[in-house]
């Protein structure tokens, strides 16, 4: 299955022109420092906001599984609500009646007609801009590659730009049969460096630079993100072998994007009932990020931006 | 320490006079017309009597000529010096303390001036100003909705007026004019046309007014020979003989120069808005094409270079910004409650032949408007698919600075507008939008806005069997409470019988209005300049120009469909809870209602996201309310539209509203212009405009679309980039008008205060945009400490 967890119209800076983003749900990796934690389980799940809840109990009444209980609270505060997640059956319900929109269920499912209907909700802004499509995540890679490849067909034939926005951890086969429908790829490169990898992003780093090879040899137009995490990635060395590997594999990106780390996705994971691993990471700071951009430069790479 | 803007020092000088002096009132006008009044009051026809006090005021009003002044003319006897129209508005003693104590739009009046009010104009006037007439012969049932906040009526403080000049008032001289009068007065036939004798009296009056005009350039032709006389600096010393000589040639003849069509434009501004106080002052209309012959022929003889053309443009600004438009009390500093009078620049668009009207003027202009940065004039652009993609960038980046101006047009819906609306194409395509977006085809139509109409609260009166909760009283029909309604249908079925009943009240009002106009208080100086009059020996307030049209603009789009969407959605389909419950939660505020308060506000779909539920019901109201307004006939010959903005209206229309079925809570202002209701849109930009572009844009006479931005969202050629494609795909879906703003610092401070308000507020956060309400406090700080950036 595939479900969505955000359509994200006038989305300005995920490709080119004004864009609208699929968010996928569902991702492989595990990258610590993910500002979007929401679209790291495939399945659906519920969303909760302490600091917007009264504690009025009405979900806590609503639930017909019995899934959500109070917390102990300390003293004087709030008590908050706890899911008990094997119980939960995703109905619904608590949602509906919390009058402080503290609960949201992430993740919907749409069909293709139903997902291509929104994203043409905005075609006429795609053609004055240069603009399109970006299907994102979550990793979109990973979904049903059947769906995929007929809701591609059907944006392609209505001359939908395609972007898609990949961290190249899934299947390529799954990139191979969309290839004639892309227009621009996204790529995340995170470090080169095997170990690391598996530390902060719970998975090598093998299938991500083979699809990268093989889509260069493609001929694909790939944009190169690079997020720029200190402690990971962020040194001169990481960046020496990012260039090697470009150079090496003849991938000469029109754009790279050098994206320093920031926590904003922070808030997110108490919402999901996780934990934030990332509180010691750190993004480079301004004039590190520059002596990187020139490193890029140096070895003949033109276009490269620090941002998205 | 206010900021100094102005291309040189003289430009700096001019524009710390006209900003940093306190407006204040003058009531020489008064004090002339008067005296003139008394004098002469039942020797002369109307026309006539207004035409020869007009002239008097030209010969004796106090002349102002400012040292550094290129252009000259005020209206008053110095900057900011606003004068009365007793005739119109008779100001009480009271009224004259308030606007002297008043925090907002204040006027400084001195003891003499409430002497004067007191012992002279208001013993003279009471009982004749067109105020008094107008509110004594409305219907009991009128005073009571003008009171309650139903709708404004614009003619109560000022005459009509709402219109441009055309091609007309840069290529003519008075004595043109005299001599195209006379050959009017010669053609009349005293045997056959029973109105000749009406005829004949206007014509004189407009021959009046033509020598009263020119009276004036000779008193500033002598005034500027006298300083020439006495001035030491060589320099200062040519520059008032030129000034002498400018007067020499204009107003009484077609300008030879480029400088002599700004001093002429000047001349016949100051004649319209001293002859009466008319909405929206005056304005030159397509002032780049009407300057660019003269530019041409200057610059090709050596004669003006770009750096003079720019300063005379920049103090013919200053002199807008001298005017604070006429002081107004009561509902209708409410309605307008700014000293902006509304004169409108347009720049760009196309030429009479269709083809692309951007010149190297337009570029001047835009120079102008980005380095004064003045509220007034009001400027804009005018944007057609010829448009060069160079000009609309030019003018993004003085948009994106952030105050709001220009805003942008499109030229060729405008041109669609005007055609359905009878024009012909010459006449579409001279025409344009002025005031706030008001179409109107220039120099040819009398477009009047005659007052904004509250649709939210016509709606909530329908759930109460046409009652008012705000005031207690009943002043719609009997036609049965919304728990009474079986079906969307009836619900809609009442509230169209409702908002009829009210418009049929709003219109006859009006047409009392438009007769006591057309009758006491003609405008024959304006007439001259409008094309038609002249030949039809028939005043503009009379039906004389060639076009006449009569707005009442719609205020509350958004909210008053979310109000109707709450109700179809919730209550008639989902069955959440009943039309009673939901009444009750709008009489306790919503206080004690969260359920009901968090399903209509924030589980409803909304107008403003792309959403054909909410945007179907949108397009059903507003056809309603075209189609129960357009085409009604007017006195005076023409025909009604309507137009969708608010000015500062959609306050106080809120104001008189208690909470209604969307969650909106008492005396909260209602939706602007056609944006959706504040923080119903959360889908972004585009979701907004199309929204916006599901109205029937063309068979209106203009909308109004604001759209806010932080810096950073719109930074770079990117971000100009995406603002070019918002503005080209808006015009390209026949949206009329968008304009941008552009976030400060204070707003996200406010916004992070009442993040509610500010729903739909996006900012640029890391690599990537998002909605500022999302964020933690701690980046939310971190991005007010930012966004504090200019594109300087």
């Amino acid at each position: 299955m595939h479900y969505i967890t955000n359509i994200q119209k006038f989305s300005i800076h995920d490709g080119d022109g004004i864009r609208t983003t699929v968010f996928f749900k569902g991702c492989k990796l595990r990258c610590q420092w993910c500002h979007n934690p929401e679209t790291q389980n495939f399945k659906p799940e519920i969303q909760y906001d302490s600091d917007k809840c009264t504690g009025c109990g009405r979900c806590v009444n609503a639930c017909p599984n019995g899934a959500l209980s109070f917390s102990q609270a300390a003293p004087g505060e709030a008590p908050t609500v706890v899911t008990d997640q094997s119980k939960c059956q995703l109905c619904g319900r608590c949602v509906d009646v919390c009058p402080q929109c503290a609960r949201d269920i992430i993740g919907k499912e749409y069909s293709v007609p139903s997902l291509v209907k929104e994203i043409m909700k905005d075609r006429m802004f795609y053609e004055d801009s240069g603009g399109g499509v970006t299907l994102s995540g979550g990793e979109v890679m990973a979904m049903d590659r059947d769906y995929l490849v007929r809701l591609c067909q059907a944006l392609h034939r209505q001359g939908i730009d395609i972007t898609i926005d990949t961290c190249g951890e899934a299947p390529w086969e799954t990139y191979e049969a969309i290839i004639p429908y892309v227009h621009t790829w996204l790529y995340d490169i995170k470090t080169l460096d095997d170990g690391l990898h598996r530390k902060y992003i719970g998975a090598g780093n093998q299938l991500i630079l083979d699809n990268l090879k093989k889509l260069a040899a493609a001929g694909e137009r790939i944009y190169i993100r690079i997020p720029v995490v200190k402690e990971v990635n962020g040194t001169e060395e990481s960046m020496r072998d990012v260039i090697r590997f470009l150079g090496e594999n003849h991938i000469a990106p029109p754009q790279i994007n050098l994206l320093p780390y920031h926590d904003t996705g922070k808030s997110k994971y108490p919402r999901l009932g996780r934990e934030y691993e990332a509180e010691n990471l750190h993004a480079p700071d301004n004039e590190e990020m520059q002596s990187f951009v020139k490193m890029f430069n140096e070895a003949g790479y033109g276009n490269v931006k620090i941002g998205g | 320490m206010a900021e100094e803007r102005g291309m040189n020092q003289r430009i700096k000088n001019l524009r710390k006079i006209s900003t940093e002096t306190q407006p204040s009132v003058d009531l020489e006008r008064a004090k002339i017309e008067t005296d003139f009044y008394k004098e002469n009051e039942g020797k002369y026809s109307v026309p006539v009597m207004r035409a020869m006090f007009f002239k008097k005021y030209m010969e004796e009003k106090t002349l102002y000529l400012g040292d550094d002044e290129l252009i000259v003319g005020e209206k008053g006897s110095r900057p900011q010096a606003c004068p009365t129209f007793p005739e119109i508005c008779t100001h009480t003693v009271e009224d004259m303390e308030i606007m002297n104590a008043r925090d907002l739009v204040s006027f400084s009046v001195t003891l003499e001036d409430i002497e004067l009010e007191r012992e002279e104009i208001i013993p003279f006037w009471k009982g004749k100003s067109t105020r008094e007439h107008l509110l004594e012969r409305m219907t009991p049932e009128w005073k009571e909705c003008y009171a309650e906040g139903i709708w404004t009526e614009f003619m109560e403080q000022r005459g009509p007026g709402h219109t441009c000049g055309g091609k007309n008032v840069f290529i003519k001289g008075f004595e043109d004019y005299k001599k195209e009068i006379q050959e009017a007065l010669d053609a009349l036939d005293f045997l056959n046309d029973p109105e000749a004798y009406e005829k004949a009296e206007e014509l004189k009056a407009m021959a009046i007014d033509c020598d009263a005009i020119c009276i004036l350039g000779e008193r500033y032709r002598k005034l500027a020979l006298e300083k020439a006389a006495e001035e030491k600096n060589p320099q200062r010393k040519k520059e008032l003989e030129q000034i002498a000589e400018n007067c020499a040639v204009v107003p009484a003849h077609k300008p030879q120069t480029y400088w002599q069509a700004l001093q002429h434009y000047w001349f016949v501004h100051l004649g319209v808005t001293t002859e009466l106080n008319p909405w929206d002052a005056f304005s030159p209309g397509r002032l780049d094409q009407h300057l660019y012959p003269y530019y041409e022929a200057d610059t090709e003889a050596g004669l003006l270079d770009d750096y003079h053309a720019l300063e005379l443009l920049e103090c013919l600004w200053v002199k807008f910004y001298n005017q604070p438009a006429p002081v107004k009390v009561g509902v209708t500093l409410k309605e307008s409650g700014t000293y902006t009078d509304f004169a409108n620049i347009n720049t760009g668009g196309i030429k009479e032949d269709g083809s692309d009207g951007v010149n190297a003027v337009s570029y001047l202009i835009l120079d102008c408007m980005d380095e004064l940065k003045l509220v007034q004039p009001n400027s804009n652009v005018q944007i057609s698919k010829k448009t060069p993609t160079r000009f609309l960038k030019r003018a993004l980046e003085i948009s994106r600075k952030g105050w709001g101006q220009p805003a942008f047009y499109n030229t060729d819906e405008i041109v669609q507008e005007l055609l359905n609306a009878g024009k012909s194409l010459l006449d579409a395509r001279q025409g344009g939008s002025s005031g706030c977006v008001e179409t109107g085809s220039w120099g040819n139509e009398a477009y009047i806005l005659t007052g904004y109409m509250n649709i939210p609260k016509i709606l909530q009166m329908t759930l109460y069997d046409g009652f008012d909760t705000y005031s207690g009283k009943q002043l719609g029909l009997h036609l049965g409470n919304a728990e009474d309604f079986k079906s969307y249908d009836e619900l809609f079925d009442a509230f169209s019988k409702q908002l009829n009943y009210f418009v049929d009240l709003k219109v006859r009002g009006n047409n009392v209005i438009e007769n006591i106009f057309a009758k006491e208080m003609p405008a024959p100086f304006l007439s001259i300049v409008t094309n038609d009059c002249i030949s039809k020996g028939k005043d503009y307030n009379a039906g004389g120009a060639r076009y006449n049209t009569r707005y009442i603009q719609g205020v509350g789009i958004g909210t008053v469909t979310d109000m109707m969407t709450a109700i179809k959605y919730n209550v008639f389909e989902k069955k959440k809870f009943t039309m009673a419950e939901l009444k009750k939660a709008m009489e306790d505020n919503f206080q004690g209602h969260e359920d009901i308060f968090s399903m209509v506000h924030d589980k409803t779909p909304k107008y403003g996201n792309d959403d054909d539920y909410a945007d179907d019901v949108m397009q059903s109201i507003f056809t309603l309310y075209r189609d129960t307004i357009t085409d009604r006939p007017t006195v005076c010959g023409g025909k009604y539209r309507v137009d969708m903005l608010p000015t500062t209206c959609h306050v106080y229309f809120g104001d008189v509203l208690l909470a209604t079925p969307n969650g909106r809570l008492a005396h909260v202002p209602v939706s602007e212009g056609i944006s959706p209701e504040k923080s119903a849109d959360v889908n972004g930009p585009t979701a907004v405009i199309k929204s916006c572009a599901k109205m029937d844009h063309i068979s209106t006479g203009g909308t109004l679309l604001n759209q806010k931005f932080t810096p950073s969202v719109v930074k770079g050629e990117k971000g100009l980039d995406n603002m070019a494609s918002l503005v080209r795909s808006y015009f390209a879906m026949d949206g009329h008008h968008i304009q941008f703003n552009v976030i400060d610092k204070q707003t996200l401070l406010e916004a992070q205060k009442h993040p509610e308000d500010y729903k739909d507020l996006i900012v640029r956060v890391a690599g990537y945009s998002d909605y500022f309400r999302n964020l933690d406090k701690a980046l939310q700080d971190e991005i007010i400490n930012r966004t504090e950036q200019s594109f300087d």
